[in-house]
């Protein structure tokens, strides 16, 4: 433990964290950045707070519906991908941490790992959408339903399901490009990520946000009790 | 109590050159981080739209002077009213003040050098730019037809037109705002100049503030909520339609969680300059600090629980309505104390008439119209007969055009001077001043009474009651002046670009950090930060009598 | 107070929070399949569900996020937009009081004497 705090001191006393022109000091623009995502997260909670809210009101009003459409999604396939997000949150927070350590190989092959363990739940997640396809449970003209309930209320069901991990899936999409950005930023060594954890932690902060609704989205959808 | 004046620092030799010089290629504006340079393109690009809006609303003036219509066809004219609800309000009134004058003045009001994220209010900029391109280019293609709410089914399944273009730019328009305030909620808490404490910050830091946490809390739900109207027009995810399995109430309560937050994002700005300029004007401290500073976070948090009366005739639960319309009245009371407050501030002031004040005063007067109207219609019985007549329409334009404009106009004229150094003619302010608060009273006081004789809005034509007719001449020749009211600042203010006389730092004697730096301020705004040693409005009206006594007697 | 942002936490603080996370996933599939509460109900179990949800996002919040040890600044603002969310549960005063429209072929129209007849149909598109 005290060996890695005077590691810590030394790499700090290598090279000072760049500051940026609009501020006075280094805790002021650390605490800028971090509190500026923050804010930019709320605005994503309430984003996505649209959609569970949509859920919430349909699941109250359609529970049978919601059962039984729901025993027809892969209760594995979705446990798989919910560890994988899980792990690449490790991951992430990983990379943060060897960021502030300023140790660039482990950050970048964390950040590797990363984008890696997002790329196999978005695999995961095509799978489990194309065998949605196949037994037409896509809303639209072609949907197709066999069941106690009546079928628009399934459709509405699927229309939740593909809405809402569609939107989170573009998250992870986008993610996946921030991170690659940043993990070519910091092996080019560019100014703007150089010396500076704020980068990273910035977009650790977003991934876990995709990591929660993830972590929301699981119980929702697969785990429906009778 | 400190009355320790604030240094000015003055232009010495040495000192920087002004923004406004600090380059001169277009790519220096185009790709500036300097947030008055930004504030600039947005006052060039709030203008242009502003511009387009206006049209859209003279063609709807003009259409209706004739019970039967005058030009266009009833499909042309839902696409005319439907582009002058959506330029105007997410492309004039939203970004209007905070984007211009709030980009322009935060930091320096704060005694920051910049905003927080310069990057990112470039990026805004853009997104406001890109924005207002897609919805301009759906209305030349073809236009919209579902009036700005969007309501479902309508939007979502029947309309034919370019509802799908128009929502993207009015998606990334959202973003653009909530890049804007994401910026205010950080530079105001974490820039502000050492002994700039939370309570002297100027009341238009406050109302910046209070608006970016609606923007931040408000935005991202209409952003889904029309995410999920485009969803549904293009991959059937039904959650509106009852075709496909939806609620379109849904859609309205979702609506509304931020379109009405969205109209205190409109006015609370306003409020905030109101504040400035009328203790500049009345050589007085503003009466009731505290409170005007906490009625503005009161708005912003009470205006998120009143959503429910826009929807008294959906198919919305009568106990679900009754809530919602004790809950309303309940906005009235910091709105009421902010309207006091200005009043006791101009009582016993020394009244200077120039024509940043002119504004104000109307302000004053159209928004207590425009709120007490607004108190009709909270009221469930007589919103039931009032819903969706031009009552309606004549409220929300006194409070918006009534409010947040003239303190748009109020703030453009009290700052002028500091953004470009120059001064306009003051007579010709006070005209326009003038000619706007009679042309706006004489169009938008008729369609009160029209509204209450059960005249329906959004109607092309009123054959089946021409006795309307008097009333929308009236408002049709109201809405003519106020044209030319509109037209004169924009003539005048630009004339004063090149030919207006040097403002000086401080042309009105005004306090805050603003007036302590050259007109037009540096790049970096403050050679040195500034420390805050008291309390902002610290305005003595026996001083300035004082001063101005001085030179009399001795020329004397 | 100052926090020093840039000073790193132990690995094995992570790789706990992980591991909890991990035993939480497991204990919310198993819940997912275990009856609690009276028959026919399962608001036990959305409950349950719900609170291991919650205390996943918690741990995510205050460790991996680093909220447990930032600023009461941003403690406010990581707080504030979850509780902002709960705010819109407000529009369900409405539906719990409103009464329920029926719309045809979706209940069996057997069952409630009430519902509509018929509803207009909208246009092909």
């Amino acid at each position: 433990m005290s060996m890695k705090t005077e590691a810590l001191q030394a790499a700090h006393g290598a090279e000072e964290q760049p500051l940026h022109h609009q501020f006075e000091e280094l805790p002021q623009q650390n605490e800028s950045y971090v509190v500026g995502m923050w804010v930019f997260l709320v605005t994503e909670i309430m984003f996505f707070g649209g959609m569970f809210l949509a859920y919430v009101l349909y699941r109250w009003r359609y529970s049978e519906a919601w059962f039984e459409a729901h025993t027809k999604l892969d209760i594995p396939l979705g446990t798989t991908n919910t560890v994988v997000l899980l792990t690449s949150s490790l991951t992430m927070a990983l990379a943060v941490h060897f960021a502030q350590l300023r140790n660039k190989r482990l950050q970048l092959a964390m950040l590797g790992a990363t984008i890696g363990l997002a790329c196999v739940f978005l695999v995961i997640k095509a799978f489990e959408w194309s065998a949605k396809f196949q037994h037409g449970l896509v809303p639209g003209p072609n949907f197709t339903w066999e069941g106690l309930v009546p079928a628009p209320q399934a459709q509405l069901f699927y229309s939740l399901y593909f809405g809402m991990t569609g939107l989170h899936a573009l998250h992870v999409i986008i993610g996946i490009v921030v991170i690659g950005v940043l993990a070519l930023l910091t092996a080019l060594d560019h100014p703007l990520v150089k010396n500076d954890f704020i980068p990273t932690e910035l977009v650790g902060l977003y991934w876990h946000f995709v990591d929660i609704v993830g972590i929301f989205l699981f119980p929702l959808f697969y785990l429906i009790p009778k | 109590m400190s009355t320790v004046a604030p240094v000015f620092q003055g232009e010495s030799p040495q000192s920087p050159p002004s923004y406004l010089k600090a380059g001169h290629t277009i790519k220096s504006w185009l790709l500036t981080g300097d947030h008055k340079r930004i504030a600039i393109l947005y006052l060039i690009a709030v203008s242009v739209f502003f511009f387009f809006g206006s049209i859209a609303a003279s063609m709807i003036r003009v259409e209706l002077v004739s019970p039967r219509g005058v030009m266009l066809e009833n499909d042309t004219y839902n696409k005319v009213f439907t582009a002058h609800g959506i330029i105007m309000i997410f492309f004039f009134l939203i970004p209007a003040i905070p984007a211009v004058l709030g980009n322009f003045l935060l930091p320096i009001m704060i005694g920051a050098r910049d905003l927080a994220f310069p990057r990112l209010n470039l990026l805004s900029w853009y997104l406001y730019v890109a924005g207002g391109l897609c919805a301009l280019l759906a209305m030349a293609f073809g236009g919209v037809d579902t009036g700005w709410t969007f309501y479902t089914p309508y939007s979502s399944m029947y309309s034919n037109t370019n509802v799908t273009l128009t929502i993207v730019g009015a998606f990334i328009a959202g973003f653009s705002s909530i890049a804007t305030g994401i910026n205010f909620i950080v530079t105001v808490h974490k820039m502000r100049a050492p002994g700039m404490t939370w309570f002297r910050l100027p009341l238009m830091v406050w109302g910046s503030y209070a608006t970016s946490v609606i923007i931040v809390l408000g935005t991202p739900v209409v952003a889904i909520t029309l995410l999920l109207v485009v969803m549904e027009r293009v991959f059937h995810i039904g959650v509106f339609s009852p075709e496909l399995g939806g609620d379109p109430v849904l859609f309205q309560h979702l609506f509304w969680f931020y379109s009405h937050p969205a109209v205190y994002i409109m006015i609370l700005p306003a409020m905030g300059v109101i504040n400035e300029v009328i203790t500049c004007f009345t050589r007085k401290r503003i009466f009731g600090y505290h409170f005007i500073a906490f009625s503005s976070l009161a708005i912003a948090g009470l205006g998120f629980l009143v959503w429910g009366h826009h929807m008294f005739v959906s198919s919305q639960s009568m106990y679900q309505g009754m809530v919602f319309s004790l809950l309303s009245y309940l906005v009235a009371v910091p709105s009421a104390i902010k309207t006091f407050n200005w009043t006791a501030t101009i009582y016993k002031g020394s009244v200077r008439f120039q024509t940043p004040f002119l504004y104000v005063l109307g302000f004053i007067g159209l928004f207590v119209v425009g709120g007490l109207t607004g108190l009709f219609l909270a009221a469930m019985s007589t919103d039931v007969h009032l819903t969706d007549t031009y009552f309606v329409v004549a409220h929300f334009h006194y409070v918006m055009v009534g409010g947040t404009i003239m303190g748009f106009l109020a703030g453009l004229h009290f700052w002028w001077p500091k953004f470009f150094g120059k001064m306009y003619p003051d007579n010709w302010g006070k005209l326009s001043a003038l000619i706007i608060f009679i042309g706006f009273n004489l169009t938008f006081l008729p369609q009160f009474v029209l509204g209450y004789l059960g005249m329906p809005r959004r109607y092309h034509y009123y054959y089946f009651a021409p006795e309307f007719q008097f009333w929308h001449i009236a408002s049709t020749a109201g809405a003519s002046i106020l044209a030319v009211g509109f037209l004169i600042p924009a003539v005048y203010l630009l004339w004063s670009l090149k030919y207006g006389p040097d403002a000086g730092p401080n042309p009105w004697g005004a306090k805050g950090l603003e007036w302590t730096i050259p007109s037009p301020p540096p790049t970096t705004n403050f050679v040195e930060i500034p420390v805050v040693r008291e309390e902002p409005y610290a305005y003595d009206a026996e001083a300035d009598e004082r001063e101005e006594r001085v030179p009399a007697e001795t020329k004397r | 107070m100052k926090i020093d942002h840039s000073h790193a936490h132990p690995i094995s603080m992570y790789l706990k929070t992980f591991f909890a996370l991990l035993v939480l996933m497991v204990l919310t599939v198993v819940m997912a399949f275990v009856h609690v509460g009276p028959e026919g109900n399962s608001v036990l179990n959305n409950l349950i569900a719900m609170a291991i949800a919650v205390t996943k996002a918690v741990l995510v919040v205050l460790f991996f996020m680093h909220v447990k040890f930032s600023t009461q600044l941003t403690k406010f603002w990581a707080i504030l937009g979850f509780l902002w969310f709960l705010l819109m549960f407000i529009m369900f005063a409405d539906y719990t009081t409103r009464p329920r429209e029926y719309i045809r072929g979706w209940e069996p129209a057997a069952e409630d004497p009430n519902a509509p007849a018929a509803l207009p149909q909208p246009p092909a598109r």
